[in-house]
């Protein structure tokens, strides 16, 4: 075996962080776009308490972000139960590792698309209404293509973001190869015994490649959206 | 088609109050800046709140109809082009919003505003004549019941604000709706109105016929001395015998005009400002100024400065003349008498020249 082959739990590991920051991503888009949007351009009382509990997960300690996880969906917490009952069992699976992730990255993805959603022009908004567009279409037609740059930003730095999450994520769903051990979790099992620095190494050489891609990406669509 | 406005605001301590019917043709509503023309034409288009009041346009309430369900066309101080489309998406995006109806199809307002080789570019790329222009053929295709025009110009340099006069003429000749035009700007008023609405402090003050008000001494307050000046309808009549030089005919009389870039027979269009004419109570003699006309003093209006409004009728067309308190009384001017107009020469502005 080369030093550059990937063992199967390695293999598995990447592809698994892939799927779960992938899925994460696209769950959390909709979600994200809604809050941003509604802190973007409504006033209301509790705006800045949903501000701050946006960005909860941003400054909170992984681990208790993870264990608060675990006591509103793990299997004896408050949603946990009713979500099993409708076949979805989220503690200790790979659907539990994205949600982690999505809840870990929701602040950064949110914090992109509002600053994406402030640089559209209210008063292009406001001729397109007199154009005949709703505001539905309105924000169909004009402030989501205006924003679109930042929006695909967003993505690309949640993206990054759920890629490496590790404290939320083995607390919440633990580090079971195979099932929610991501690469993050899979360099973290590694590191606790001796001998394994090769694969660490390589883990955390894709570990860097995907990010620093990431970050490139992003930084290329913040450049766009700018020049617009 | 006729729109309809009345309307009362509250706005920190300004109180907003007017009224105005506005038919088919351009309706320029003037004012200085902070009189609440575009307070006037927001409301209208349903893009602020009213407290009071409503908004009808032939004849349906528009009160609480929010600004995508009004048909009522806006362009904006700024073109407002969408910049992620190009003036052909920008041009269609009302049909694309589901806005269809009678109106101008999208060649004839191609042709009318001469967009034909913009289309396929972006806003950016587009100089801000250009931009303006297709902001006026997107709102003519959003099949309007009523155009709404702030300030249109005011963005432009003088020279590109001439290039732009010509299809605002073509605009109001060939459509069949309502035209709300707001400026400050007297020339433009003169040029383009067909109806005028004067704003001062948030009311409406004073409204009619543009020939009407512009010769009405009572509305030089709210226009202004300088802006003062009665427009003048005529046609290119052929050029004079003598000089060569061009000539307007009048009901009343002729003008001759130093330049005119318009064909005979022509109907044409000029401001004469109260300040260039100058008047005599005897047929004047000896002088470089080839138009003298002969008419009759109609009203006087005294005003809180130190001169004195004269309204003359040359025929059945009113003149305005602003003349000193000491010059009037020195003449002896009275209602009935008649004067001679000697109009200067520089009163023509060849930019001013409307059609």
């Amino acid at each position: 075996m080369s030093w550059l082959s990937l063992s199967p739990v390695e293999f598995q590991a990447l592809t698994l962080s892939l799927w779960v920051a992938m899925v994460s991503v696209l769950v959390s888009l909709p979600f994200a776009t809604a809050v941003a949007y509604i802190l973007a351009r409504r006033r209301f009382w509790g705006h800045g308490l949903l501000n701050a509990l946006v960005h909860l997960p941003l400054v909170l300690p992984p681990v208790v972000t993870g264990y608060l996880l675990l006591m509103a969906f793990g299997r004896r917490g408050v949603f946990g139960p009713p979500l099993e009952a409708l076949g979805l069992q989220l503690a200790f699976t790979s659907a539990g590792a994205a949600l982690a992730a999505a809840v870990m990255a929701f602040p950064l993805i949110v914090r992109a698309i509002r600053l994406a959603l402030e640089a559209v022009d209210p008063k292009l908004e406001e001729a397109a209404s007199t154009l005949g567009a709703s505001s539905v279409k309105v924000f169909i037609f004009v402030t989501l293509p205006l924003s679109l740059p930042g929006i695909l930003a967003g993505a690309v730095v949640g993206f990054a973001k759920a890629l490496g999450e590790f404290g939320a994520t083995i607390t919440f769903v633990s580090n079971i190869p195979g099932e929610t051990q991501t690469i993050a979790s899979a360099i973290y099992a590694l590191l606790q015994v001796p001998g394994q620095e090769a694969a660490v190494g390589r883990m955390i050489g894709f570990s860097i490649l995907l990010s620093f891609g990431a970050l490139l990406l992003s930084e290329v669509l913040a450049r766009r959206m700018v020049r617009r | 088609m006729t729109v309809k406005l009345d309307i009362q605001l509250k706005r920190g301590g300004f109180h907003f109050d007017a009224q105005l019917s506005a038919p088919a043709g351009v309706t320029v509503i003037f004012g200085p800046s902070g009189s609440g023309k575009t307070t006037l034409l927001r409301a209208f288009a349903g893009l602020d709140p009213i407290e009071q009041g409503h908004v009808s346009i032939e004849g349906a309430d528009m009160s609480g109809v929010p600004p995508h369900h009004r048909a009522v066309g806006y362009v904006f101080q700024e073109p407002r082009l969408l910049p992620h489309l190009t003036v052909m998406a920008n041009l269609k995006f009302a049909q694309k919003m589901g806005r269809v109806g009678a109106g101008q199809s999208f060649n004839e307002v191609t042709d009318l505003l001469a967009l034909r080789h913009l289309l396929e570019r972006y806003p950016a790329a587009l100089s801000g004549g250009e931009a303006q222009r297709v902001a006026l053929g997107r709102a003519l295709l959003s099949a309007p019941k009523c155009l709404c025009l702030d300030e249109p110009l005011s963005a432009l340099d003088h020279g590109l604000k001439q290039r732009i006069f010509p299809y605002l003429e073509r605009l109001r000749d060939q459509t069949k709706i309502p035209i709300l035009y707001v400026t400050h700007d007297a020339a433009e008023m003169a040029r383009l109105a067909d109806h005028i609405v004067l704003m001062h402090a948030g009311r409406s003050v004073l409204s009619g016929p543009a020939t009407e008000v512009l010769a009405d001494p009572a509305a030089v307050p709210f226009l202004g001395v300088r802006a003062a000046g009665t427009v003048v309808a005529g046609r290119v009549m052929s050029p004079d015998p003598v000089t060569g030089l061009a000539v307007m005919g009048f009901d009343g009389g002729q003008l001759i005009l130093p330049e005119l870039a318009q064909p005979e027979g022509r109907k044409i269009r000029i401001r004469i400002a109260a300040q260039d004419i100058v008047l005599a109570s005897e047929m004047p003699k000896g002088l470089s100024a080839l138009n003298i006309l002969e008419g009759v003093i109609s009203d006087l209006h005294q005003g809180q400065g130190p001169g004195v409004m004269v309204q003359f009728k040359v025929g059945r067309t009113l003149f305005l003349a602003r003349v000193t308190q000491y010059s009037a009384a020195q003449m002896g001017l009275v209602l009935g008498q008649r004067v001679f107009a000697i109009v200067k020469a520089s009163a023509f502005d060849p930019a001013g020249i409307g059609t």
